[in-house]
């Protein structure tokens, strides 16, 4: 199961990718965890998160070729 | 009393199919606040002043400094040590006479923002740290305020319209809803760290601008429950759809007297156990050289460091990367001392106490600017 993930902002920058696919995970839990341990930096970060557009807050299922976005706050003016 | 619309003035916008006379009328009636005349307020207030808003508020406290000149369209050269809520009012003034401006030149706070959100419509945020959009966002919820959200860093921008009417009272997502505690001031970087590309904000206020327009015409689809993120690299739109949670889900205060007793400036400090030493200290320790610098700037940030010898290690790169330290005290670095704390917090944990670590404070900013003080003072 394919699963491409966005990312935004400074965690785009921490990571070096703002897009990238993952396989194999069935929901957000599994998957953040896994992309945690490839990006330390993301375990100290604030995100909202959104599978396929829509803001989610609590672990959700993923389907197949399901987009996750996490979007980091900015305070830039 | 009707206000006088000029036709000749809005005759362009006036022909466009559904604007007419009763889009530019509620435009003319209308009052926005603008909080914030840097980045993000220049564009948008230029934008609102042409289009005829009948009165525009323009609060900063700031004064307008040689380096916001590449994004802040408002001001010139000669205006540099100025108020830029001050500035910006003339320069309305003469761009649309018919425009009413007022001038908050002061910076808003819990103790004062109440009493001037009362007068107007729409709040737009222009403003460039997390302490003010929080203390935006909360006084909109409290004072049922539809807030015009505008953010950017380095190449990316967002917008949204916050707390919106949905009818019969009823408001749409705030940025509680999807933020709902404020970041720590060191965990995400502003403009003056992090660096910003002039068009950027100038394409994100011309976007709340134009989010103000839709709401006040009722034109449109505007941003009601809805990010847009902008990035200015690849050209990319990336719309999320966001849901208000129920109002006693609600993290900010819930009246005005807790409102007013909220220390929102120390809600975005880090509670660390960073030491910082300032330029002075970090020059005596260059002096007696049992000091290892490294500067957590990306690579490719200027300027280059030349005055003593360092490590270049990029912040993402502090967690694994491989430490040659010759010395036991170590001093991190960056350009304004915030990414340098967080360094210093991850060293922390991952030296123990092996090493002594400190974060230069004010960075290389201060840094420099030391060193001119020092070339000055000698003449």
């Amino acid at each position: 199961m394919k699963i491409r993930v966005l990312l935004f902002g400074q965690l785009a920058e921490a990571s070096g990718v703002s897009e990238l696919e993952m396989e194999g995970y069935a929901d957000t839990i599994s998957l953040i965890s896994a992309l945690q341990e490839r990006f330390p930096t993301l375990q100290q970060s604030k995100y909202m998160m959104a599978v396929n557009q829509q803001m989610v807050s609590e672990n959700t299922k993923l389907s197949e070729n399901a987009t996750v976005a996490l979007m980091p706050p900015f305070s830039g003016g | 009393m009707k206000k006088e619309i000029s036709y000749e003035r809005y005759q362009r916008q006036m022909i466009l199919p559904d604007f007419g006379e009763r889009a530019q009328q509620l435009l003319v009636e209308a009052s926005v606040l603008v909080i914030g005349a840097g980045g993000l307020g220049c564009p948008a207030l230029l934008y609102l002043a042409g289009a005829g808003v009948g009165t525009i508020g323009i609060a900063d406290g700031d004064t307008v400094a040689l380096s916001n000149l590449h994004r802040q369209v408002l001001y010139h050269t000669s205006d540099i040590g100025k108020n830029k809520a001050v500035v910006a009012a003339e320069y309305l003034k003469q761009l649309n006479p018919g425009t009413e401006t007022k001038v908050y030149p002061w910076h808003v706070t819990n103790e004062n923002l109440l009493a001037i959100l009362g007068n107007y419509d729409i709040v737009l945020d222009g403003t460039d740290n997390f302490a003010t959009r929080y203390l935006i966002n909360d006084a909109c919820v409290l004072m049922h305020k539809t807030l015009v959200y505008g953010a950017v860093s380095r190449f990316e921008g967002q917008v949204a319209v916050f707390n919106g009417l949905l009818g019969h009272d009823k408001r749409s997502a705030n940025y509680r809803d999807i933020f709902p505690e404020p970041p720590k001031e060191n965990e995400v970087p502003n403009c003056a760290d992090a660096g910003v590309i002039g068009i950027l904000p100038g394409m994100i206020g011309c976007m709340q601008a134009g989010e103000v327009i839709k709401l006040i015409t009722g034109m449109g689809d505007p941003l009601i429950d809805r990010v847009l993120t902008y990035n200015v690299l690849s050209n990319q739109f990336y719309t999320v759809n966001i849901i208000a949670g129920p109002a006693t889900n609600f993290t900010g205060p819930s009246t005005k007297e807790r409102f007013l007793q909220t220390d929102y400036v120390s809600l975005c400090k880090s509670p660390s156990s960073v030491s910082e030493i300032d330029v002075v200290l970090f020059e005596e320790l260059l002096n007696r050289g049992n000091v290892d610098v490294i500067d957590v700037r990306e690579l490719y940030e200027q300027p280059v460091v030349k005055e003593f010898e360092h490590l270049r290690i990029p912040l993402a790169d502090i967690y694994q990367q491989e430490l040659q330290l010759k010395n036991d005290v170590v001093v991190v670095i960056c350009q304004s001392g915030k990414r340098s704390r967080i360094a210093v917090e991850i060293l922390n944990d991952r030296m123990g106490t092996a090493k002594t670590l400190y974060s230069l404070r004010g960075g290389l900013n201060d840094w420099y600017a030391f060193l001119k003080n020092k070339r000055d003072e000698r003449g």
